[in-house]
């Protein structure tokens, strides 16, 4: 979408959804939990509001409040005018129509939004006919229709499929026909796009702006996706601590943030169109519901309120600046602008070249890995899933190789392979001078001393039995060396290289956010003193301030204890930011790699071009820049990939050539990276 | 293994919130409390004293006397101690022999899982019963005998149970984690995937503790089980039955007894499960965002 497109909001119309005083508490076994502190929201025709905020920040809670699906147990306060007519407190009766007329609700995870047992079709325009606005003769010929509309290809067949049979970007397409069906004057999106590839993220969102735009709907979004938000929204709401902070346009947001809240998350966000500054991350941890600080709720974090009275001691109340600006800080005026200008305040970080060693420290040479799919009596092999297919890699002592690419593309199994968690069906491993791939479990032991894992929930990867010194020391207990290490010496030595005080080593994984248990997750993998980290997505799951904390912490510690990263992610953001060169994997293989500069600022291969076109870019300011190249489809079923190179039924540059023929992984003329491609080239 | 102590500690608190459950768990220890210091109160069980056989209750029997004229109320407590004695000591072979065999079987797999799990369903195939009834005819009439073939019965629910609990641990990253460190499988056998299955065992524990001792009474009504002079609650309703006309009172207190304590272990048993798997807390809070 473009921006000069845009409708301008007609703020002088009354809203279609007005929030005043809302307030939501949840009353449980233990402490009632006050998610949602006063929100006043006012959001109109024609418009995509987005609602941004880290977890716990309750965006979600008010937006399921609008549309009165909070569960039993919540207390609601305040007053929610949908229409002119008011939710809270409303019955059943009229919540029903409300739901079916005017408002669409898209949820986060479409695998689950979906019921299993009934064709899309039928689902999609259950709520029509239940209303009686639609016979059920008709239904058939609706649901086709409104497929149609969410560009869903075959829609007279897929109608009558099941949600397994349609891939998540495309069950995600039917959520969305089936919020639009009755027409609503709201469409409540919870973070529509989070479950998906960025690829496929890229179609979505632009097929909901663009249905807002036929149909004329308001549209709430709601995101902790900056760049989301920048490249959807014409107005924006920050949410804190239960609270709005801040309101205006998206330009207004992201250009001049009027709470130090926002320009801080800003600044602490990773971001592909800006390279080489160490990230800003924002101290400290999100307030919960449970533990609320007195005053401003950000006080404890915030740089310009920083001993402050009168933040301490006095909430700041939503209050107007100009125009339709609001902003909920004491000193308002003060906040400074978000991006730095030119080499900036923040200095870059000076990274050791990495020290060039006659032998790689991790060889990886055409490593496949497939899993057999058994079926029937005699266990035969039905068909096989080539996770991995061919991959190549290295990574110098020191250095960090970002690996990424989508959901499936084999990127974990590649790294877990290297680890020994999973069997390799052939090619090579070395590693420190040796051959590792099917050493047993004896022979890897040694090979494990040197090479760690780190995962990337860290709510799964600590055992909850083992108090989280336990769990540092286990790695050392196993190998018998705790004492030759320094026993708890070193285990408090590691808490503090990590920034965790070595007094809470007596506590049980549940008691930290996190964030934290990511870095004692660190922590653990670095009790050996390895040389290699394979990091799996280690802050993906993280809210973006304290991401930018374990990122930091990863680049110091890879500083200052000449550790090598196998960085494995999909955000190719951070990968941007921490990797020394990149590898982009699509489907099993490696499609191209190089150095990060020339990966990010000349791409060769066609994937990767339509890859980094695809991320939405935060800064407002750069906003309609080059055509964005949207991939059709999605990422093939790796059991069954496509013939000659696994790209070309989604290549823009496909040829007969590629139908048939694999392209080798080989050196671009022209370019410094390598790249699987027979036409490769820079541009669309 | 202070982690399943703490665990532990906390799902204990939330169980005896529940009335029903800290009901039982008083009953239970109060009868454990008179079976063990019963000789110390004075309780009599085994002095005859034929004049006075089935008498009714008085003054000098609460619950009347048996057919050679013993204090009823005596032989319940003294059965107490039986009854539970012989189901603990059942229970707890039955977990240390199905645990292990769950343990092995689900974290192998292949064939070493096709074996015990076989040799499990072969054990689950015959009636309880009828299993314990012929292993006493193998090893002799005695209180051994019957914690032994009770406790045989018990061996696959623990296998079972130990087994699922394997194959949804395996998955987790912190047992993939202790992988990754190079540890062996036995470490990751028993210091990480068996702490953490604590909970579904106790339950089990639990339950199969009042199976146990139902299995050990119907044994002993059947004339198997503890041999006589040792009260047991079976023994005394077998004999009770005999005299149902003379003396309707002789078995009222042995039944009770054998019903209040199975319904009070099954009480605790489903309040345990009822906590662990988090059924009882209403929903905090629709967890917010992702």
């Amino acid at each position: 979408m473009h921006r000069s497109d845009r409708t301008g909001t007609d703020q002088t119309a009354a809203p279609v959804l007005s929030i005043r005083g809302l307030d939501v508490t949840f009353l449980g076994s233990g402490k009632p939990i006050h998610a949602v502190r006063g929100v006043d929201l006012d959001v109109f025709e024609n418009e995509v509001l987005g609602i941004v905020g880290e977890s716990g920040s309750g965006k979600s809670v008010t937006a399921l409040a609008a549309a009165g699906l909070l569960p039993r147990n919540a207390l609601i306060e305040g007053s929610i005018r949908l229409n002119g007519q008011e939710v809270v407190g409303a019955d059943d009766d009229t919540l029903r129509r409300l739901r079916g007329q005017d408002i669409g609700v898209v949820f986060q995870d479409p695998s689950t939004t979906l019921n299993p047992l009934l064709p899309v079709g039928r689902q999609i325009v259950e709520g029509e006919i239940a209303h009686g606005r639609l016979a059920s003769s008709a239904g058939q010929a609706r649901a086709v229709e409104l497929l149609r509309e969410v560009d869903i290809a075959d829609p007279d067949n897929r109608a009558l499929q099941y949600p397994f049979q349609f891939s998540g970007g495309m069950r995600q397409r039917a959520v969305i026909a089936m919020a639009m069906a009755g027409r609503p004057r709201v469409i409540i999106a919870d973070e529509p796009t989070t479950a998906l590839d960025v690829t496929v993220q890229a179609q979505v969102l632009a097929l909901l702006a663009e249905r807002q735009k036929q149909t004329g709907a308001a549209v709430v979004l709601i995101t902790h996706d900056l760049g989301v938000v920048a490249e959807v929204a014409h107005r924006v709401a920050v949410m804190y601590g239960g609270r709005i902070v801040e309101t205006g346009t998206v330009r207004e947001i992201f250009s001049q943030p009027r709470h130090p809240y926002t320009a801080a998350l800003l600044r602490s966000a990773p971001r592909i169109d800006v390279t080489g500054d160490r990230l800003d991350p924002i101290p400290g941890q999100p307030p919960t519901p449970t533990d609320m600080p007195t005053g401003c709720a950000f006080h404890p974090r915030c740089a310009i309120g920083e001993g402050r009275q009168k933040c301490r001691a006095e909430e700041p109340p939503l209050r107007i600046l100009d125009g339709t600006r609001r902003s909920a800080c004491h000193y308002a005026e003060e906040v400074p602008p978000p991006f730095r200008s030119g080499s900036g305040s923040v200095p870059a970080i000076v990274r050791p070249a990495p020290v060039s060693a006659p032998e790689p420290l991790l060889t990886v040479d055409d490593l496949r890995v497939h899993f057999p799919i058994r079926a029937g009596l005699l266990k035969r092999v039905v068909r096989t899933v080539r996770a991995a297919d061919g991959v190549s890699l290295r990574v110098a002592p020191g250095e960090t190789l970002g690996l990424v690419g989508e959901s499936g593309c084999g990127k974990t199994t590649t790294g877990r392979a290297i680890m020994g968690l999973v069997p390799t069906t052939s090619g090579s491993i070395r590693f420190d001078g040796q051959e590792i791939r099917g050493l047993d479990r004896t022979g890897m032991r040694g090979v494990r001393r040197r090479m760690q894992y780190v995962f990337q929930d860290p709510f799964s990867s600590l055992n909850p039995m083992l108090s989280v010194g336990e769990a540092i020391a286990e790695p050392l207990r196993i190998h018998g060396l705790y004492d030759e290490m320094g026993g708890a010496a070193w285990i408090a030595r590691l808490f503090e290289m990590v920034g965790l005080s070595p007094s809470v080593a007596h506590r049980y994984p549940r008691e930290f956010s996190g964030g934290q248990k990511q870095r004692i997750g660190i922590a653990r993998a670095l009790s050996l003193k390895p040389k290699l980290l394979i990091l799996d997505e280690p802050v993906a799951s993280l809210d973006v301030s304290i991401q930018a904390q374990v990122v930091n912490l990863l680049q110091d510690l890879q500083r200052d204890l000449k550790l090598a990263y196998l960085f494995i992610a999909h955000d190719l953001s951070v990968v941007k930011h921490i990797s020394d060169r990149v590898a982009v994997m699509y489907l099993g293989r490696v499609v191209e790699e190089g150095a990060k500069h020339d990966v990010y600022s000349a791409p060769v291969h066609p994937y990767t071009q339509a890859l980094l076109s695809a991320v939405p870019v935060v800064d407002a300011a750069t906003q309609g820049r080059t055509a964005r190249i949207v991939l059709e489809g999605e990422i093939p079923d790796p059991a069954k990939p496509p013939s000659g190179c696994h790209f070309h039924p989604r290549c823009f540059r496909a040829t007969d050539r590629c139908r048939t023929e694999a392209p080798a992984f080989a050196p671009v003329p022209g370019s410094p990276s390598l790249a699987a491609c027979h036409h490769p080239g820079a541009g669309a | 293994m202070s982690g399943a102590l703490v665990a532990a500690a906390r799902v204990g608190r939330r169980v005896i919130a529940k009335p029903g459950a800290a009901l039982s768990i008083a009953f239970l220890a109060g009868l454990s409390t008179l079976a063990a210091c019963a000789g110390l109160l004075g309780f009599d069980p085994l002095t005859q004293d034929v004049i006075r056989m089935l008498e009714g209750p008085s003054r000098d029997f609460l619950f009347g006397t048996d057919e050679l004229g013993r204090d009823i109320l005596a032989r319940v407590i003294y059965g107490a101690r039986t009854s539970l004695v012989t189901a603990a000591g059942a229970v707890l072979l039955a977990a240390s022999i199905g645990v292990p065999i769950g343990l092995m079987a689900g974290f192998f797999g292949g064939w070493r899982d096709v074996v015990l799990m076989r040799i499990v369903d072969l054990l689950l195939a015959l009636p309880g019963i009828m299993l314990a009834l012929a292993m006493i005819a193998v090893l002799g009439r005695s209180q051994a005998a019957a914690l032994v073939a009770v406790g045989i019965t018990g061996v696959p629910t623990f296998a079972r149970v130990a087994r699922a609990q394997v194959l949804t641990l395996r998955r987790r990253d912190f047992v993939t984690a202790v992988e990754a460190f190079g540890a062996t499988s036995s470490y990751s056998m028993f210091r990480t995937i068996l702490p953490n299955s604590w909970s579904p065992i106790l339950t089990q524990m639990v339950v199969l503790s009042s199976v146990a001792i139902l299995l050990e009474a119907a044994l002993s009504f059947l004339g198997v089980g503890i041999p006589p002079p040792t009260p047991s609650w079976g023994e005394m309703l077998r004999t009770g039955k005999e005299y149902l006309h003379d003396a309707p009172t002789f078995a009222v207190l042995p039944g009770l007894a054998l019903t209040l304590t199975i319904l009070a272990f099954d009480t605790i048993g489903r309040a345990l499960s009822t906590v662990i798997e988090g059924r009882d807390t209403v929903i905090a809070a629709r967890s917010d965002e992702r």
